[in-house]
């Protein structure tokens, strides 16, 4: 066993310790196994990042850990706990917290609502129906800071169905950081930035990473070299490496899958 | 400019100017029209048509708030009916009484088949309150209380807390429109508040709201309840200005026709359910004199409506003013 550098201000012992892990878990459809007989084991306070190409199951392994999916077998055990049988709000009510592929806002709302909606889950605040939404504002100042970090400040009173696809990827950032989540898994976070909205994203999930562990999923892969302390390579719906980036990117088996697809 | 871009970074409301004052003169026109109306025109007419403008901004707080499609809302109008009915007839419970009585019996009936439909989406959900409330019809059809085909009729109207007399057409005009007017600010409360908030995005993207962890089930059982609450209080209230509880209001064309007005005044807007209220009622009464037959009338203005001003006439005329600005 090769121990990869720990992050910089980690402490060593902190980074063997497995937050999230999914043992034998697989989901068959009809017959056609989409995630075969995959372990996964999260350290905590890593990026880990799931990659492979189309059809390998990485969105499937997602909507299992999140219990969007219900895994035909396997196990998924969180601190400790087995959440192999919990429902997807309580999956998240326990800090897992997920976005999705296609960008998940709530396009009628304001920027501004679509992070206080999550900010309104802690507390009292989401079931009071008895008293005027000014109740809310409370939360603004909260809600003004996480939009301000994802740079969409000048759009806070405009509605999210409105905005660029890329700015409706990180209003959703900003709306799954509200709940301050254990552990974040981000599905393609970089799926249809532009150029120069990557770096700024990266650095973004890098800040948001710190005293949080991170699964994304994601193509770009100077980004998964760039963030990733850990990546697992799928294919076919089984593991086909695992390790750090150099290791990963060594692998033939993988420059064969899936490297070779990579133009440049 | 500069205070313009100021309000943008400052003010805690969003849109909050030029809505406000719009609403404010809307409600005191319609709280005048409200105050005067049994002046000008007959007033069990006009009880006719809050009824079931309470009915239909009942039904709209599920369907335009929480993207609910019940096709079982007669369940709860006709039941609290029957009940507000029955309790005065049988027990002499005063007006201010049964009218409770009704409403807490649509919502009890509410959490029951708001229970069993809301563990489905879409076309399945509206085909599990449909046939649940089809079994509620068949039992009002066949219990010995309801009176099967004649209904209960003659039901006094009573003194309301033991003095106002409903008898007389004023006093009863007045508290079916305070009635109205405490449902209707309730509705909108409820859709402004911290609760509707979360009820909205529920709407927006159910998938999302999961995933930030609301149990959803629970929102919409809650919404679901209150509204069906607050139609069993406007069917309640409706049978004691027709001194009648009858099974034309448990059908399934009444769950129908509170969908279409719904649907006319335009889904999701607070005042479009009760335009959409009082142009059917008015084009019921008017047509029903005439030889004309009612249901082909209403059924083209349907057509008409889904095929050319798809956001209902409040929908339409809000989409107009937010152009123009």
């Amino acid at each position: 066993m090769t121990q990869t550098a720990p992050a910089a201000a980690a402490p060593a012992a902190a980074a063997t310790n497995i937050v999230l892990s999914a043992t034998e878990l697989t989901k068959e459809f009809k017959g056609f196994l989409a995630v075969n007989n995959v372990h996964l084991s999260i350290r905590e306070g890593s990026i880990h990042a799931l990659i492979g190409p189309n059809g390998a199951g990485k969105t499937t392994c997602f909507n299992l850990l999140t219990k969007f999916l219900q895994p035909t077998r396997g196990r998924i055990v969180f601190r400790g706990e087995d959440i192999t049988r919990l429902k997807p709000a309580e999956i998240a009510r326990r800090g897992i917290v997920r976005s999705f592929q296609i960008s998940a806002v709530f396009p009628n709302l304001s920027v501004l609502d679509n992070v206080r909606i999550a900010l309104q889950r802690p507390g009292r605040l989401a079931t009071q129906f008895w008293r005027p939404d000014t109740a809310l504002n409370v939360l603004n100042a909260r809600a003004e800071e996480l939009v301000e970090q994802v740079g969409l400040q000048a759009f806070i009173r405009h509605q999210a169905g409105e905005l660029p696809y890329g700015r409706k990827r990180a209003l959703e950032l900003a709306t799954t950081l509200a709940l301050e989540p254990d552990v974040m898994l981000l599905d393609e976070p970089m799926a249809g930035m532009a150029h120069e909205d990557i770096g700024q994203i990266a650095a973004l999930i890098r800040r948001a990473a710190v005293g949080r562990t991170v699964v994304m999923v994601e193509h770009n892969l100077h980004v998964v070299e760039d963030l990733c302390d850990q990546v697992t390579v799928l294919q076919r719906g089984e593991i086909l490496a695992e390790g750090n980036y150099d290791s990963v990117s060594r692998d033939p088996r993988v420059r064969e899958a899936y490297m070779g697809q990579e133009d440049d | 400019m500069a205070t313009q871009t100021a309000a943008t970074a400052v003010a805690p409301a969003p849109e909050a100017k030029g809505t406000s004052t719009r609403t404010i003169a809307l409600a005191i026109v319609g709280l005048l029209i409200l105050l005067a109306a049994p002046f000008v025109i007959y007033p069990v007419f006009v009880m006719k048509v809050l009824c079931f403008a309470l009915f239909a901004a009942a039904f709209n707080l599920l369907l335009g708030y929480v993207g609910l499609l019940s096709f079982g809302h007669a369940a709860f109008f006709g039941g609290a009916a029957y009940i507000c009915a029955y309790s005065i007839k049988a027990w002499n419970f005063p007006p201010e009484i049964a009218i409770l009585a009704g409403t807490l019996f649509a919502a009890a009936l509410g959490a029951v088949i708001g229970y069993l439909a809301i563990r489905r989406q879409g076309i399945y959900f509206a085909m599990i309150t449909l046939a649940l409330s089809q079994m509620f019809f068949f039992v009002c059809l066949q219990a010995p209380f309801t009176g099967g085909e004649d209904g209960i009729q003659g039901v006094p109207r009573g003194k309301l807390l033991g003095f106002i007399d409903l008898g007389d057409s004023l006093a009863m005009y007045y508290f079916v429109a305070a009635v109205f007017l405490f449902g209707f600010l309730a509705i909108w409360r409820i859709v402004n508040s911290p609760f509707g908030n979360i009820l909205k995005a529920i709407r927006e993207n159910e998938q999302r709201a999961i995933s930030l962890g609301y149990r959803v089930d629970h929102y919409k059982l809650g919404a679901f309840v209150i509204s069906a609450a607050l139609t069993g209080l406007a069917g309640a209230v409706k049978a004691i200005v027709f001194q009648l509880a009858s099974l034309t209001d448990v059908g399934w064309q009444m769950s129908g026709e509170v969908i279409l007005m719904t649907l006319l005044g335009g889904i999701g807007t607070l005042v479009g359910p009760v335009a959409g209220a009082a142009l059917v009622v008015s084009l019921e009464n008017y047509l029903a004199t005439s030889s004309f037959p009612v249901p082909v009338v209403i059924g083209t203005i349907f057509v008409a409506c889904v095929l050319m001003f798809r956001r209902g006439i409040v929908g339409e005329i809000n989409a107009f003013l937010d152009r123009k600005k």
